[in-house]
């Protein structure tokens, strides 16, 4: 199948729909595609469904009633030249040609390898989060909780919310360097909000700073976990524990589209346009900055997609995000001791179960990949490039289509559609 | 605050057949059949979904005969057949 438009978004979070809504808006042809089945993206998910946040249903509706069209369940393989996009739909494939691109594919967590990490009942902090919001049944289930900054509290929020027992929140962070980020959020007045009503529903719940997890045990699945918690270690028993630290950003695409990327994020100039002319992008993949920067970034792809001028206010509104993120990012730095939780036997690798051993005498992530299989299997090493960075200070390198597991018949540009038989008149 | 009345939607998970409420995932879905286990490494040891959003690949299953869906971002609909490989 093929589709043509103005202007595709990739990634329907708050920063996708910020620019559709303000491109739609303006009269062009906007397509947006998502791999979730809803829009919303990973900070509002669910709530197209459920709508109990407020910012959510406002943009939501908006974006609804913008005229852009939206694809659920669509995720991008390959992109071989410029204003085409090869797409897979569950079962079908689609090519899109469009004339400008917003990209705003979010960010994922970043996971780093311990003993047992690979148990089931063992998720990523957020990943926990999403799969209760999601229906996992977590009532009078004991829950521990080993990550860093404000996604903690809300994952323990919404577990708490939904009836299980937060037994432990393990902040990684040092006291010192955690409170000095919470008294920052002074000067933002809505992030401390945030915070409020998130502290709210944990009272009771046990926090601890300088602590984090050293091993999950278990047979089938999880049963307990060792803690490392303000230096000394204690054994607890427990059905679910949510482990990653912070966020990364989803860079693959940007990469694909050979977009200039720089300390982890992507470069673009204040119309939110990369060095890759007529594609621009929003939100994480500029630098973890949340759901104010991906709107206010949103907003202005989408101004200056459309031709219309980026306001000076939304600029600096911007530039005041920068500042709170670049805090954000040094809270959230892993300390040294989460890079040596993993033992020679722990994997690396997920999907090719290469273990830390075999990675002996490379390199380099490239050496990686050709002697030891890391980072070639169905994740593409989403999850195990992140970790190999922190582990090892490996970059990442290029990225080459497909990007993701796909049909071979995703990767040919469907045939045209036969001309329409002209009537006689 | 009452809960808003849902639908309660059933699938089947490698052949047995559970009940959950619409806006269920079928990785949410995975920890009713048993040990939350999606798939199995390549030396036969159990996993389970682990991010959530699509990332990872954990949660991959058998959906209606099509293998290797995300079972993260699948909702649960009526008649599912879900398989597992663990």
């Amino acid at each position: 199948m093929r589709e043509a438009c103005d202007l595709v978004v990739i990634g329907a979070g708050p920063g996708g729909l910020a620019a559709a809504c303000r491109a739609a808006e303006a009269g062009l042809d906007v397509l947006v595609l998502d791999a979730q089945p809803e829009p919303g993206g990973q900070v509002w998910r669910g709530e197209a469904r459920k709508g109990t946040n407020r910012l959510a249903r406002r943009w939501l509706s908006r974006f609804a009633a913008s005229g852009a069209r939206f694809r659920p369940g669509a995720r991008v393989v390959a992109a071989p030249e410029p204003g085409l996009l090869l797409v897979e739909e569950g079962a079908s494939s689609l090519a899109v040609r469009y004339d400008r691109l917003v990209l705003a594919t979010g960010a994922r967590e970043r996971f780093l390898p311990f003993p047992g990490w690979t148990l089931p009942g063992v998720l990523g902090v957020s990943g926990l989060q999403v799969l209760v919001k999601d229906g996992l049944p977590i009532r009078d289930r004991r829950v521990v909780l080993a990550g860093t900054g404000p996604l903690l509290l809300a994952a323990a929020a919404t577990i708490h919310a939904h009836g299980g027992e937060v037994l432990l929140i393990a902040e990684q962070a040092p006291a010192a360097r955690h409170w000095g980020f919470a008294l920052q959020l002074w000067r933002y007045p809505d992030k401390l909000l945030q915070g409020a009503v998130l502290s709210a529903g944990l009272a009771g719940v046990r926090t601890a700073t300088e602590s984090w997890v050293l091993e999950a045990r278990g047979e089938r699945r999880l049963e307990s976990v060792r803690m490392s918690v303000g230096g000394r270690e204690e054994e607890l028993a427990c059905d679910y524990l949510g482990a990653a630290w912070g966020l990364v950003p989803n860079l693959e695409l940007a990469r694909l589209l050979g977009c200039e990327v720089s300390r982890g994020a992507v470069v673009v100039d204040d119309r939110m346009e990369t060095r890759v002319p007529r594609v621009h992008a929003v939100g994480e993949v500029l630098g973890i900055g949340g759901v104010d920067q991906a709107l206010v970034t949103g907003e202005m792809a989408g101004l200056a997609a459309s031709e219309q001028p980026v306001p000076d206010a939304l600029v600096s509104a911007w530039r005041r995000v920068r500042v709170f993120a670049e805090a954000l990012a040094r809270h959230d730095a892993p300390r040294p001791e989460l890079s040596r939780l993993a033992t020679p036997q722990t994997l690396l690798c997920r999907c090719e179960d290469v273990p830390l051993s075999a990675l002996e005498g490379c390199q380099n992530l490239r050496e990686a990949r050709l002697y030891a299989r890391l980072g070639m299997g169905a994740c593409q090493g989403r999850t195990c490039g992140a970790a190999a960075e922190a582990l090892f200070g490996w970059s990442a390198e290029d990225v080459r289509p497909p990007c993701l597991p796909a049909r071979i018949g995703s990767l040919r540009l469907p045939p045209e559609p036969p001309p329409t038989p002209k009537r006689a008149s | 605050m009452p809960e808003p009345r849902v639908k309660a939607i059933t699938l089947r998970i490698n052949g047995r057949a559970f009940t959950v409420p619409a806006g269920t995932s079928v990785a949410a879905a995975l920890a009713l059949a048993g040990d939350f286990i999606s798939r199995s490494d390549l030396a036969g040891r159990p996993r389970g979904p682990s991010c959530g959003m699509g990332v990872c690949f954990e949660c991959r299953a058998t959906v209606d005969g099509v293998p290797e869906v995300l079972t993260c971002l699948t909702p649960c609909r009526e008649d599912l057949e879900v398989v597992t490989d663990a």
